[in-house]
């Protein structure tokens, strides 16, 4: 198939990738627009496959069978609570994928006459620091995800100075790959530094910070299939890579913004612990945090109008959606309007909330942003929440000296009654008390969110 | 090097396109929008079939396969998935 053809081909995948991301723009063309996406992809295999320097195909078909069962089976059989990790994943799939595709040009273009371009090698380099780091780094966050190792900063001294160090061995080994590219050792070890590095730039970085990790590699895996791009000069590649780079930028922004933090700060600082100025757990709870039962609750709702419900990444913990659908139902049948305050760090991914609620069958027009409700959640009779601890903590607003200061967070203590389903007094990640808990119109439920919204639906059908 | 230049002016625009599209793209939808971006991102197994394909030497021939079973399982499993997930948004619609 001549060249011209090809290349149509592959700009006409292009232009359905970004339609495709176009259509996610709403929920009702959202599954058009993934379809879209999928066909662009289609059409970029089956050209690529036309192309006369393919010889073989037993490889590729053996490849793409082997591909297609584990990545079916994966997105088949994931649990929608799990879906950060998936995406970890998936997104280290990519940059590995590149790492190796650049081996393979490293090694052809040493085949032919001739030195191979500086710019093609400049690209490999490029390609396999990326590709190592996004492939580690979203291994360390599937691990952190997983709970295969501890969800807490890692921390030891000098991290940042060995970060720097291999950053620029990493710049060494690539000036190396350039100068000579036929020395494969060469490449080998920038893989190796670059693959630590990866571990080593994940690894400090606390469980609340997730999301902004995920949204990050998620950026890396799309940079370096563009860099891959450069490397064969195919331009679906370098449209493609850029698209899902800038995404994963714009959500790794919103993130950092949804907690008041510099990117910097997430990647290298650490929330400063406590001690000195803040207040002690016992000052701030002592004699005041009242419990309460799913019972007596379940009498509150019968003087309310309007219910928020804001869940956290415990709802995701304990599967509490489904109860919490239903729960929501019942309260709707006796006239109350609920809806959902969903703050965009809640959980563990960007969105983690909303793609749970959806699983529960709950309408999308009732997930509102904190910028929408916060305004109104004076007018709130019972604010709901369900296993929420930092974004929901006022000092953000009044303790300027707070590790959290000046972070968004959902308004819930301006609600007429403030409900929080929580296994203990335990600290968020921010490793501060909460004085939330103790206000004179909160009320504690300890327990596992699920069970204590059972119980509330069965106390709400006897009443 | 006029290559590489149209390369970088290729890769300038589409950022840009990128940016105008994704912030506007609501919150609800971010998980999906990660899943589906990171499945288009797997269009490095173009470059994964390439390698395979090729049979320049046992070597270049390997590292194609393996990156084209990670590229397929990026393409496969995102795309799937978040069909899986836009589903369940669509349905009360």
């Amino acid at each position: 198939m001549p060249d011209l053809i090809i290349n149509i081909g592959y700009l006409l995948a292009s232009v359905l990738f970004i339609l495709g991301l176009k259509g996610l723009t709403h929920p009702r063309t959202a599954v058009r627009g993934n379809l879209l996406g999928a066909t662009g992809m289609f059409i970029a295999v089956i050209i690529t496959l036309a192309n006369h320097n393919i010889v073989s195909f037993e490889v590729i078909i053996a490849g793409l069978i082997l591909g297609a069962i584990v990545g079916g089976t994966l997105a088949v059989k994931i649990q929608m609570t799990d879906m950060p990790e998936l995406v970890a994943l998936f997104n280290g799939f990519g940059g590995i994928a590149s790492v190796l595709v650049a081996g393979a040009a490293l090694i052809e273009a040493t085949l032919g006459t001739g030195a191979p371009l500086a710019q093609v090698t400049i690209a490999i380099a490029a390609s396999a620091i990326i590709g190592a780091v996004t492939f580690w780094g979203s291994l360390v966050a599937f691990g952190k995800l997983r709970g295969l190792i501890s969800e807490n900063a890692v921390l030891f001294s000098g991290q940042q100075v060995i970060n720097t160090l291999l950053a620029l061995i990493a710049l060494g080994l690539s000036i190396g790959v350039i100068a000579d590219p036929s020395n494969f050792l060469l490449y080998g070890l920038l893989v190796l530094v670059a693959s630590v590095l990866g571990i080593l730039l994940v690894i400090p970085i606390g469980g609340a910070d997730m999301p902004v990790v995920v949204a990050l590699l998620n950026s890396y895996s799309g940079l370096a299939a563009a860099a891959t791009g450069f490397v064969l000069s195919n331009n679906v590649l370098i449209i493609t890579g850029s698209l899902v780079g800038a995404s994963g930028i714009i959500l790794t922004q919103i993130m950092c913004k949804a907690m008041n933090r510099s990117l910097t700060n997430v990647l290298f600082g650490v929330l400063a612990p406590v001690g000195g100025g803040g207040a002690t757990a016992d000052d701030v709870y002592a004699g005041r945090v009242k419990s309460s039962s799913p019972e007596e609750v379940a009498l509150l709702f019968d003087a309310a109008r309007r219910v928020a419900i804001v869940p956290g990444y415990g709802m995701a913990v304990s599967q509490a959606q489904h109860p919490v659908a239903s729960l929501a139902a019942l309260l709707q049948e006796r006239g109350i309007e609920v809806e959902y305050a969903i703050h965009p760090v809640a959980g563990r991914m960007p969105g983690h909330m909303n793609v749970l609620l959806a699983e529960a069958d709950v309408p999308y027009e009732s997930l509102k942003s904190m910028e929408d409700i916060n305004p109104s959640f004076d007018q709130v009779d019972i604010a709901l929440v369900l296993g929420a601890n930092d974004v929901v903590n006022p000092l953000a607003r009044t303790d300027p000296s707070s590790p959290i200061a000046g972070m968004p967070i959902i308004d819930v203590d301006k609600a007429r009654t403030v409900v929080i389903i929580k296994r203990s007094l335990s600290p968020g990640f921010a490793g501060i008390p909460n004085p939330l808990f103790a206000l004179d119109n909160s009320l504690m439920l300890f327990g596992d969110g699920k069970k204590m919204v059972l119980d509330m639906i069965s106390s709400l059908k006897e009443n | 090097m006029d290559l590489l230049i149209a390369g970088i002016t290729i890769f300038v625009l589409a950022i840009f396109v990128g940016f105008e599209i994704i912030t506007k793209i609501p919150p609800t939808l971010h998980t999906p929008l990660m899943s589906g971006s990171n499945a288009i991102s797997g269009i490095t197994v173009v470059g994964a079939l390439l390698s395979a394909g090729s049979q320049h030497t046992m070597l270049t021939t390997t590292l194609g396969f393996l990156a084209v079973v990670f590229a397929t399982i990026n393409v496969v499993g995102g795309f799937l998935v978040t069909n899986r997930m836009l589903a369940m948004f669509k349905k009360k619609s």
